[in-house]
């Protein structure tokens, strides 16, 4: 961690405050992210941040990068075009779970699955912030939403699992009380060439831990720091131990070709053979 | 026939159009009958350091070419009525966001999965009204294969001059019919782009707006720092739900369309100087339609056609003029009566006006826009 890292230069501090309540994770993310970005020589003129809708997805507008608030569910496919059409430029994408996981779900799986140069970051708070408080694919079952009064009957993703299923070459998880370890997750990811996710577990206070009695925002991190367990150890415990863990760690590390890469050879093929007719 | 005279049909005319006027990214998803576009630009974009990419889907495909006109490229999507009612929600967002992109509806006979292969105009309204809020679009609509090719020159070149999305909005008909054409050269016919800022602007404002009430964007990665978003904005880009920031986008984004009228306002009469009766018709309609005043005149009937070409916004004033000398019209169209509606907006409930609607998935026959040609000159 670059505890000195200074990363005002890359917000826009003149539209703060942010739309955020307080004690939300949401910062949290944009910290770690900010962080890991400040550590890599890219100039912020080619950095892209393409958000969705919701809470999260305002971290877009606060960011001094070139910025994208889209659609609800969106972001991967304008993200997308943007990487294609200028390969150069560095493209994140940050969005909420329900944007990525539900009414995105399918541009998510596609995206991992062509492998494109963009890292994801899904800011997980296991419910829809933005609309207050409804049931998300990421709501655990039996949790309080105010779409499902009873409890959840729904079983969440696992988003890990879903991006390696679908192709992603970078998969990795973190935890908001856990700052530093998210950072150098993040900072991995962006590294990464070809489609990088990061499930950054976070915390909405107002919806999901009023609704299911979590307590305050701190004591929201406790319940985390008391229910997080590393792939490492996870690894050697039986399933039902780990079954209502956050387990945390690199889940995948492939090297596939990356599709913009492969649409420049297709380009160099076009050139020199017999893409003509 | 002459010897640059190609035998080609409108789907392979709109590509060559696009191409023309400087299409170098294109996301689709394939739907008859529009796929030949998405097919032919899948072989010709990598030949020319274009991209092409088929999407997951219609919604997803919008928005990769919105994302890639925001680096500055010239883009276009092509589906037909399932995908575009997919796209209806980031279409409101390129209008938002005034990103410039070219949208192809190659029509066919709806609602839902309808007759995939079937002619129809069902999408008018929908291509006008289709994504929700308030807005002006420009939609134009070919007649003929030769017409395809340069109406695709004419919406980039307006989607560029405006940043908007335009809609070409094709019916089967056209879309599969070959016909020979012989294409302009290079030069031949104008094409624009979209300005871009100067270097190192001091206090650049992204979505101010010039004289003609548009922003000059600059691309992604070209320096400059901003904010894109689908809310309303300021001229920083950036949120804002003040009444009068509201106000002033709303309008604005109505005006640029309404006062660029001459940029856009295409028609074509025939015979209609001294005609009696005026049908008005426009794509593939208006091959019958031009035929049945033909039989017309051939009978004494001093009968004259009025094609549209620009279908939105709608054009009111030449309507006007050209109907208001005649006895009757007699508006042709395959569906249910879209324009037909808007002809009695302009014309009033006392105007004479004879629809012919069709909507049994063939072509509409001469005969039937003849029949109701005749019940006007006889009626009225
Ligand atoms: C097409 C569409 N459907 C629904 C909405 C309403 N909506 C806005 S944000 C949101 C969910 C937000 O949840 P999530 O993506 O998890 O982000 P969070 O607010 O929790 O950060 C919904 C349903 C919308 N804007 N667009
Ligand atoms: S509603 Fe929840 S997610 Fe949204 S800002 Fe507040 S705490 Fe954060």
């Amino acid at each position: 961690m670059t505890k000195t890292a200074d990363i005002k230069p890359y917000l826009r501090l003149e539209r703060y405050p942010t739309i955020w309540c307080a004690g939300c994770g949401n910062g949290q993310v944009v910290g770690a992210f900010l962080r890991a970005i400040s550590t890599l020589d890219w100039d912020p003129k080619k950095v892209v941040v393409v958000s969705g809708i919701g809470c999260s997805s305002r971290a877009s507008g606060y960011l001094n990068f070139n910025t994208m608030h889209t659609t609800h569910g969106r972001p991967l496919p304008f993200a997308t075009g943007i990487k294609l059409a200028n390969p150069e430029l560095h493209v994140v994408v940050m969005a909420g779970d329900g944007d990525t996981t539900a009414i995105g779900g399918n541009h998510f799986i596609h995206a991992a699955r062509r492998n494109i140069g963009i890292t994801m970051i899904v800011f997980n708070n296991g419910t829809y912030g933005m609309t207050g408080g409804q049931c998300s694919p990421m709501t655990g079952h039996a949790c309080k939403a105010t779409t499902a009064p009873y409890g959840n009957l729904d079983t969440p993703f696992d988003i890990c699992k879903l991006a390696e299923a679908a192709g992603a070459t970078f998969v990795g998880r973190g935890i908001t009380y856990a700052p530093v370890k998210l950072e150098s997750l993040i900072t991995e990811a962006l590294k990464h060439k070809g489609f990088s996710v990061i499930d950054a577990v976070t915390q909405c206070p107002t919806y999901y831990g009023r609704l299911n009695k979590m307590g305050s925002p701190a004591d929201m991190l406790t319940w985390q720091k008391e229910h997080v367990i590393s792939l490492e150890k996870a690894a050697s415990l039986p399933k039902h131990v780990i079954q209502d863990k956050i387990v945390t760690g690199v889940f995948v590390k492939d090297l596939r070709p990356e599709y913009t890469t492969l649409y420049r050879r297709l380009h160099e093929q076009c050139g020199e053979d017999d893409c003509h007719d | 026939m002459t010897e640059s005279t190609r035998l080609m049909q409108g789907n392979e005319a709109c590509v060559a159009g696009a191409l023309y006027a400087g299409l170098s990214f294109f996301a689709g998803y394939p739907i008859t009958p529009s796929t030949e576009i998405a097919e032919i630009l899948a072989k010709r974009l990598p030949q020319n350091g274009g991209k092409f990419i088929q999407m997951e889907d219609e919604i997803a495909s919008l928005a990769a070419c919105i994302g890639a006109s925001l680096t500055g490229a010239k883009v276009m999507t092509a589906t037909s009525g399932p995908g575009f009612s997919l796209m209806q929600e980031n279409l409101g967002y390129a209008i938002m966001t005034e990103t410039p992109c070219v949208i192809v509806n190659v029509q066919r006979m709806g609602p839902s999965t309808g007759a995939p292969t079937a002619p129809s105009q069902g999408d008018v309204m929908q291509a006008r009204y289709g994504t929700h809020g308030d807005h002006e679009i420009i939609v134009l609509t070919p007649s003929s294969v030769a017409e395809t090719f340069t109406l695709t020159v004419k919406a980039f070149n307006l989607a560029e001059l405006l940043r908007t999305p335009v809609i070409l909005l094709m019916d089967e008909i056209v879309g599969h019919m070959r016909e020979g054409v012989s294409l302009p050269g290079e030069g031949e016919l104008p094409v624009v782009t979209r300005l871009v800022p100067v270097k190192g602007m001091k206090d650049y404002l992204p979505y101010r707006a010039d004289k003609n009430g548009v922003p000059v964007v600059a691309p992604f990665g070209a320096g400059y720092r901003f904010h894109v978003t689908g809310l309303f904005h300021g001229e920083d880009g950036f949120p804002s739900n003040k009444p009068q920031d509201i106000e002033y986008l709303g309008m604005r984004l109505h005006k640029k369309i309404e006062n660029h009228k001459d940029h856009y306002s295409f028609f074509e009469e025939y015979l209609t100087e001294d005609a009696e009766i005026i049908v008005v018709a426009y794509g593939g309609t208006a091959r019958s339609a031009q035929a049945a005043v033909e039989s017309a005149r051939s009978q004494g009937i001093k009968a004259g056609l009025f094609r549209l070409i620009t279908l939105w916004p709608f054009p009111e004033s030449e309507i006007e003029r050209v109907c208001s000398q005649a006895r009757a019209v007699v508006s042709a169209e395959m569906n249910m009566g879209q324009i037909s509606r808007e002809l009695e907006r302009v014309l009033g409930k006392d105007a004479s006006l004879h629809k012919v609607t069709h909507i049994d998935g063939t072509l509409l026959p001469p005969q039937k826009i003849l029949l109701k040609i005749q019940e006007a000159a006889v009626n009225d």
